[in-house]
């Protein structure tokens, strides 16, 4: 009984984050979609809770919901029936200022297809989150560089996206999402394109940037090697969660 | 075709428009301004004392409205300070057909028009009149030509004369052209029955203004009036042109920027997942549209200022026919750059090309972010 008791807590010790505050909190998730004249539930009855510094995914098969959710978490959908608060925000009650605000500057996303700026360089890419937050030349150049050591793209400020591989440009979104700062970052399906070694270099580097920084990551994603990577792992069936468990980190 | 390539288009035909539009205003302006100076210089002096009976829109009232010269001017008008100009419908007889005219009396020795009055001097039996070359033309009299010369006098009696033709002058101003022969005043006074009398006395722009009984002033901007709304009025003519290319240039920037936001949605659904509204997204785009007009006016610039500059100081000549048109044109036709001009045409150009920028950026804030994300939107 003891030993199950210390295996127990052990386990739970090394999947809990070192701060347990309550970022996001989901409870009873419905998201329509109207069809025509008919309407299509991509999200029924979800109720789910996300912790500070969590590292977690949103697993499933293409139309489980993943994304819908990702993006209703990101407030740039709303809930048709239920409550999602992220960071203190009831997403249903924002104005879209108000949701433009929280994603500026509490939010970073990472899309699977980067969703760089091509006319601008790798700098003024990851510069684009800190002009919309007001810093100063002097911050943001001191938060550029720094954010772009982390990613490991010191030596490519002045590359266009078309000049990088699809690794390199996927390290560009990450530090795009991650100069400012942000308490949770969301990140749908960040290696569907990349190749095996770019795909592990990128997971590593959110794993680094979630141990150093205690930034919370979501995932959705259906792919094999971020789940490797994720302590907590939650999948989602036509809507609905069907499981909810944490997940010892195989890959770091 | 590429973005690039498409968007140097656009600010190429922009630019020209630009470039026109400056130049065909500054080409009006400059009409503008030799027709009202030269009408001065000619006619107006600086402003002009009507007789209240006088209508010039009225020929016949013409022979009975001249008025006795107001005493109190008699010291401007033994200075020169205040010309007297004597009017009466006419008509002459060259080539045995008739003309009608009007009659123009004025002092030979008057400076304060440019016309050339020297000439109704004379000693000899005929009367000496001048005439401008347009109406020299349509008479067909020149210089030292006879004609017989018809008007009524105050007492409602016809008379004639034969008058010489002392001089012809050249004029850009048709009032003082066509239809007109100059006089002495003395002598219309005479034939007129009219001693001391005048229709209208020409100011000197130095003598003050004042109030005379029976007498109405008429200031510059009044009397050239005319002038400016004849110069205006042929200027939407030739608009035409600059504006078919404005519009060219106005409907490719509708069509780049509806193109660019079709193409560019996964750009502006990650601009709205940074933390922008679709409103700022919108009014980002707008701007972006509306930079075409900054690169039209500094590409305008590069080559239209050697081409301003050089017309300014040279000028248009203008064809021979066009003095036969009646407009107030000189033999060179200046255009006139001004600031208000140059900064109007640019503040007009970027509001219009922030107009056509801002029609196709609305859809922005009805698209949803998270299709525009994904490119998936349209």
């Amino acid at each position: 009984m003891l030993f199950y008791i210390f295996v127990s807590l052990t386990f739970k010790w090394l999947n809990t984050p070192l701060t347990m505050n309550r970022i996001v909190e989901i409870k009873n998730l419905v998201k329509n979609f109207p069809i025509g004249n008919d309407v299509f539930t991509a999200l029924n009855g979800i109720n789910l809770e996300f912790r500070e510094g969590e590292f977690a995914g949103l697993v499933g098969p293409s139309g489980s919901g993943k994304t819908t959710l990702l993006n209703i978490i990101g407030s740039l959908d709303v809930p048709s029936g239920g409550e999602v608060t992220v960071l203190s925000h009831s997403i249903s009650s924002l104005s879209q200022k108000e949701a433009a605000q929280l994603r500026k500057e509490k939010l970073g996303f990472i899309f699977q297809n980067y969703n760089l700026l091509p006319v601008y360089t790798v700098y003024e890419n990851v510069e684009f989150a800190l002009l919309l937050l007001n810093f100063s030349t002097d911050e943001r150049k001191k938060r550029i560089l720094e954010t772009l050591e982390w990613v490991g793209l010191s030596d490519k400020i002045n590359s266009r996206p078309a000049q990088l591989s699809g690794g390199e440009c996927q390290r560009v979104a990450i530090a795009r999402a991650m100069v400012k700062r942000p308490s949770l970052v969301l990140a749908d399906e960040p290696t569907a394109n990349l190749d095996s070694a770019n795909s592990h270099n990128v997971l590593q580097t959110m794993v680094k940037l979630n141990r150093e920084l205690k930034t919370s990551f979501i995932f959705a994603t259906h792919d094999d090697k971020v789940i490797g990577y994720l302590h907590r792992i939650i999948r989602l069936e036509d809507g609905k969660v069907v499981d909810d468990r944490p997940s010892t980190p195989n890959r770091v | 075709m590429g973005n690039g390539l498409k968007t140097w288009l656009n600010v190429f035909v922009l630019s020209i428009s630009f470039v026109l539009i400056v130049f065909m205003q500054a080409l009006l302006e400059g009409w503008s301004k030799q027709a009202v100076t030269d009408a001065v210089a000619w006619e107006i002096g600086g402003g002009q004392y009507w007789s209240s009976k006088y209508d010039p829109y009225d020929p016949f009232s013409l022979d009975s409205c001249a008025a006795p010269l107001p005493s109190i001017l008699n010291d401007a008008f033994e200075k020169h300070q205040i010309e007297p100009v004597l009017i009466t419908p006419g008509s002459i007889y060259p080539d045995g057909r008739m003309m009608p005219v009007l009659i123009k009396g004025i002092r030979p020795d008057q400076n304060m028009l440019v016309l050339p009055t020297q000439a109704l001097n004379g000693d000899s039996m005929e009367v000496p009149v001048i005439i401008g070359a347009h109406m020299a033309s349509q008479a067909g009299l020149k210089e030292n030509d006879l004609v017989t010369l018809r008007w009524r006098d105050a007492n409602g009696t016809f008379e004639a004369v034969d008058v010489r033709i002392a001089s012809v002058f050249k004029t850009t101003v048709p009032t003082t052209d066509n239809g007109i022969i100059w006089i002495s005043l003395e002598n219309l006074q005479r034939m007129m029955s009219q001693p001391g009398k005048a229709t209208l006395l020409i100011k000197n722009k130095e003598l003050a203004t004042q109030n005379l009984p029976g007498w109405k002033f008429m200031d510059q901007t009044e009397l050239t009036k005319q002038t400016v709304a004849l110069v205006k009025a042929k200027s939407v003519g030739m608009s035409i042109f600059y504006f078919i290319f404005l519009f060219l240039a106005l409907v490719a920037i509708f069509d780049t920027q509806t193109l660019s936001i079709f193409r560019r949605q996964r750009e502006i659904g990650t601009y709205v997942a940074l933390g922008m509204t679709p409103r700022q997204v919108q009014h980002f785009f707008t701007l972006e549209g509306t930079m075409n007009a900054l690169l039209a006016v500094a590409l305008g610039f590069v080559y239209g200022l050697p081409f301003f500059i050089w017309f300014a100081a040279n000028g248009i000549a203008m064809p021979v026919e066009v003095s036969n048109f009646g407009l107030p044109i000189a033999d060179k036709m200046y255009p006139l750059f001004t600031p208000k001009l140059i900064i109007g045409t640019i503040v007009f150009i970027f509001l219009i090309t922030a107009l056509v920028s801002y029609l196709p950026a609305r859809k922005i804030s009805r698209m949803n972010p998270t299709e525009a994300i994904r490119g998936k939107v349209l």
